[in-house]
């Protein structure tokens, strides 16, 4: 009987935690694959959830901590992913109206709100500050902000980030419906075509560089990688570079990105109701940005000669280009004559820098009160 | 669901902890609107510089 102990030993080891975090698992590949909700991060979360949950694995304290500790632990991992993610981004409808940057600005509203909603709960700045990341709607910024800051919500953090992205297209309309009336969802805004030198394009991510870093000095990492994507893009001499950048090592990092998320998905870690508040919180920080956007565009309405549809202002959230699309596809839902793609996406862009720019301003602030 | 029942009844908050903190929201949206002002101007003088 005792040649037969290494059938049923490490059954015995199962409890109910993690049990469930296997179902969990297996629900963020059922979303990944059946309902397509960002499946390439989605799905490497759930199998890493899999992994590490199986009592005993050689998984957890094996490759995933490996993987963990090169390129989570120490925030390479996001910050290779904004280079792709730069590569990918044409910044050329916001410098063609670069005032569209403000939306971006306006939609950052709900990381704040929810600092102060987040501190209610959570004692430690570390945790509301990095709960309050989840606002960005930008997973590798939620990663690297909650990560530097030593929250012990990490994985929390990033399901929360990475799930409400991909409901978008779920949170925002009704959000937008409920504060705008049909007459401004009717609002026409002409798109200017102007041409954008090539030296702008290539001038632009180094401006944005100099300028965020100048001033906020803990987003030199984020919007620098971002802008060097960017660079690679638009130099014109580097296309092979710019597409590896777009596909190869964004899929790749993207891959170890997810696996190794799941390092912080074991079940003592994730199954507590902090998770659940965390999740709540981060639903109040989607609605919350998408609401200081649409508000936003209606204060300037109130003098602004040309009018603008305010449903621009809900894409100024980072996911991109979900949030432009949406808002794009609404204002056809209410008239198939108007077309607010090019403005939509120009917000959309400045809500990628933005919400880079949230993230160095929380780091500022958190390194002010750990005395840095 | 006892468990998690009892778990959210026994969750400590602090209300004025909103109140304290509204302090980030002043700071942080200002600083945001600064900076994309900065950028807005940068990138106007540059589309003026080397437009075609």
């Amino acid at each position: 009987m005792e040649n037969f102990e290494i059938l049923y030993k490490n059954l015995l080891e199962f409890g109910w935690g993690e049990g469930i975090m296997i179902l969990i698992g297996c629900m963020l590949i059922y979303l990944a694959i059946a309902k397509q909700m960002e499946p390439a991060l989605l799905l490497p979360m759930g199998f890493g959830a899999i992994l590490v949950n199986i009592p005993l694995s050689d998984a957890l304290a094996g490759p995933i901590q490996t993987l963990y500790n090169a390129g989570i632990a120490n925030e390479l991992f996001p910050l290779l992913l904004f280079i792709g993610i730069g590569a990918m981004i044409d910044f050329g409808p916001l410098l063609t109206n670069p005032k569209l940057m403000l939306f971006g600005a306006a939609a950052q509203f709900g990381i704040f709100f929810t600092l102060c909603m987040a501190s209610m709960f959570f004692p430690d700045f570390r945790d509301f500050f990095s709960i309050a990341i989840i606002g960005a709607a930008d997973g590798p910024t939620s990663i690297a902000v909650a990560n530097k800051l030593g929250s012990q919500y990490v994985g929390a953090i990033t399901v929360a980030a990475y799930s409400y992205m991909a409901l978008v297209p779920v949170i925002q309309p009704p959000v937008i419906k409920l504060l705008t009336t049909k007459k401004e969802r009717l609002i026409r805004m002409p798109y200017e075509q102007k041409s954008v030198s090539k030296l702008t394009r290539i001038l632009f991510p180094v401006i944005i560089t100099v300028v965020v870093s100048a001033i906020i000095p803990q987003a030199t990492a984020l919007i620098g990688f971002l802008m060097f994507g960017n660079l690679i893009r638009e130099c014109g001499v580097l296309n092979s570079l710019s597409d590896t950048a777009q596909n190869v090592l964004a899929n790749l990092i993207t891959i170890f990105l997810g696996v190794s998320v799941a390092f912080n998905m074991t079940a003592d870690k994730f199954l507590q109701v902090d998770t659940l508040l965390i999740m709540g919180l981060g639903l109040v920080a989607f609605i919350v940005d998408t609401a200081g956007g649409v508000l936003f565009a209606k204060f300037l309405n109130l003098f602004s000669k040309k009018k603008i549809n305010p449903m621009i202002g809900a894409a100024g959230i980072s996911a991109f280009p979900m949030s432009g699309r949406i808002v794009h596809k609404m204002a056809l839902q209410e008239d198939p004559q108007n077309f607010l793609l090019m403005h939509s996406i120009g917000v959309n862009v400045s809500g990628q820098i933005a919400s880079v720019i949230a993230g160095g301003i929380i780091l500022n602030m958190a390194a002010k009160l750990m005395g840095g | 669901m006892n468990l998690l029942i009892n778990a959210v009844a026994n969750m400590k908050w602090n209300p004025m902890a909103f109140v304290d903190n509204l302090h980030y929201m002043g700071i942080g949206m200002l600083v945001i609107f600064v900076v994309i002002g900065v950028i807005i101007l940068a990138t106007k003088l540059v589309n003026k510089l080397f437009s075609k």
